[in-house]
């Protein structure tokens, strides 16, 4: 009497192609150890790993669910969700259109630790094993280029290292940085990321010791989710007005999994200062807003529910379809389905674009 | 709507639920402490399954630094976004107005009268002895 849940063959009756740019395969020290010199080995066992917060095992703060996945998504098997690529296709990749995938691998990655040299460490070994791991095995799963963020010549050599790789997307970066993105520190990251003709993606998170909210530590989970909204605003306004866009007008950004809807205003915001106070920043050419449409592309997970489904599409209308993307955010709890997240007023060639055409293209996925 | 046998009581002991098949239809049966509820399994958000889910209690407050907990298992809690659905009544915690989990009505019946009719256990072996779950769907 007990039952299969959907069949694998949901994907195969629809002709929809779903591209997600956010999924989170999930590695363990022990993956990354053949790609670490055995300094920096014997360096994790004896120190750990040492990121900028006050915990130095787990989170912040209490996720909704265990390890913030799905609690459908723990592999018969054992592990971690997300963990065993078998279990990983039978209730994503395949249950679904997928064609690409992009891995956005958020730990043990090394980004945002103490030791600059061990992040750097961890970033080859965490680009290592996404190859090995993930791609060789399933081609959909393309890679991320994790970079040293902090250490912007050390994340350089590793986008060079990369470059011309086709098995890597984007650079990834995470959104809590340890100054504001536009700063020159962090200018040798979009220069090779250009070079290389890759996007630079930011995902939601991070521990370089700043707190979610830009007024201190605030008390809940529902406060961190809510406050990456305000850190994405704070990035997006450092790189339009340091000038980033006038110095590299072929660098592409996406934001992962910080919603959309905080755009608009935003950009109505700088525009509105920008006119009178434009003399501080005579590097700006245009209006702030023209850059933040020009150069931001976004992805979908998780969408702001507006009370009026109007409003939500007048917004995506403000960032443009072609540049909004698909992302399910697997196996995480705030999963996004392809076949049910998107708004039912969206016609089939908005659909179209969001679920796939703007990342094959963004990507050049042919 | 028919009635259908779905299991033996002995089989969904108080605490625990069970997925079954109602003609095609996923349905999960919760047993609180001997009472006994069926939902649709597909939670009316986005579609988790809800027999993935905890079961859990309510936590409510009247004002800020006061909270109550009480109903201790009768919440499912679905295992995607984290929706929670009263399983006596099926509504939702967070909008019960708008977004409630279908509800089917169940009753225990003995297997004397199942025997008897005009429940249909086709695929179901009862005996007499025992008492069984009929959902009606």
């Amino acid at each position: 009497m007990n039952i299969e849940l959907r069949q694998p063959d949901v994907g195969q009756k629809t002709r929809l192609k779903v591209i997600d740019v956010d999924i989170h395969p999930k590695s363990a020290m022990e993956d990354l150890q053949p790609y670490l010199a055995k300094r920096w080995w014997d360096h994790y066992k004896t120190f750990g790993a040492r990121t900028r917060q006050g915990f130095l095992k787990g989170f912040p703060y209490p996720k909704s669910q265990p390890f913030a996945s799905r609690r459908d998504s723990w592999p018969p098997g054992g592990g971690l969700p997300a963990s065993d690529l078998n279990f990983m296709k039978q209730q994503y990749l395949d249950l679904y259109p997928i064609e690409y995938a992009i891995m956005n691998p958020l730990s043990p990655t090394g980004q945002g630790d103490q030791n600059d040299e061990f992040s750097a460490a961890m970033a080859v070994a965490a680009n290592e094993f996404q190859l090995d791991g993930w791609h060789e095995r399933d081609g959909r799963l393309l890679a991320s280029v994790v970079v040293p963020y902090e250490d912007g010549e050390a994340s350089r050599a590793e986008i060079r290292r990369r470059a011309g790789d086709k098995r890597f997307a984007h650079v990834l970066l995470k959104s809590r940085t340890n100054e504001l993105l536009g700063k020159r520190r962090y200018w040798p990251i979009y220069e090779a990321a250009v070079e290389a003709g890759l996007p630079v993606g930011i995902h939601v998170f991070g521990t370089s010791g700043r707190p979610a909210s830009n007024t201190g530590w605030p008390s809940f989970y529902i406060e961190d989710m809510t406050e990456h909204a305000s850190c994405c605003q704070a990035q997006v306004v450092s790189l339009i007005l340091e000038g980033v866009f006038e110095r590299y007008p072929d660098l592409k950004i996406v934001m992962v999994e910080a919603g959309f809807a905080w755009m608009p205003p935003l950009g109505w915001r700088m525009d509105k200062h920008w006119k009178t106070l434009k003399s501080e920043v005579p590097h700006l050419k245009r209006a702030p807003s023209e850059y933040l449409r020009e150069h931001f592309w976004v992805s979908t997970q998780p969408m702001e529910e507006a009370e009026e489904p109007d409003h939500l599409m007048e917004t995506m209308t403000w960032v443009g379809f072609d540049h909004i993307m698909f992302a399910s955010d697997y196996p995480h709890w705030d999963f996004d389905d392809p076949l049910l997240a998107l708004p039912p007023a969206l016609d089939q060639e908005r659909r179209s674009k969001v679920l796939s055409e703007n990342a094959r293209a963004l990507y050049r996925l042919d | 709507m028919a009635g259908h046998v779905v299991a033996s009581v002995d089989e969904i002991p108080p605490g625990t639920r069970k997925l079954v098949d109602v003609n095609g239809r996923a349905i999960v049966v919760f047993n609180l402490s001997g009472d006994f509820f069926a939902l649709n399994n597909r939670c009316p958000h986005r579609g988790g399954s809800l027999c993935d889910g905890i079961q859990t209690g309510l936590v409510e407050s009247k004002v800020p630094g006061e909270y109550c907990y009480s109903r201790p298992g009768e919440m499912v809690k679905c295992p995607w976004h984290g929706w929670e659905f009263d399983i006596r009544t099926g509504k939702s915690w967070c909008d019960p107005a708008r977004l409630r989990v279908r509800q089917y009505p169940v009753s225990v019946k003995s297997g004397t009268e199942l025997v008897e009719g005009p429940h249909v256990a086709e695929t179901f072996p009862v005996r007499v002895e025992n008492n069984y779950v009929v959902v009606e769907a």
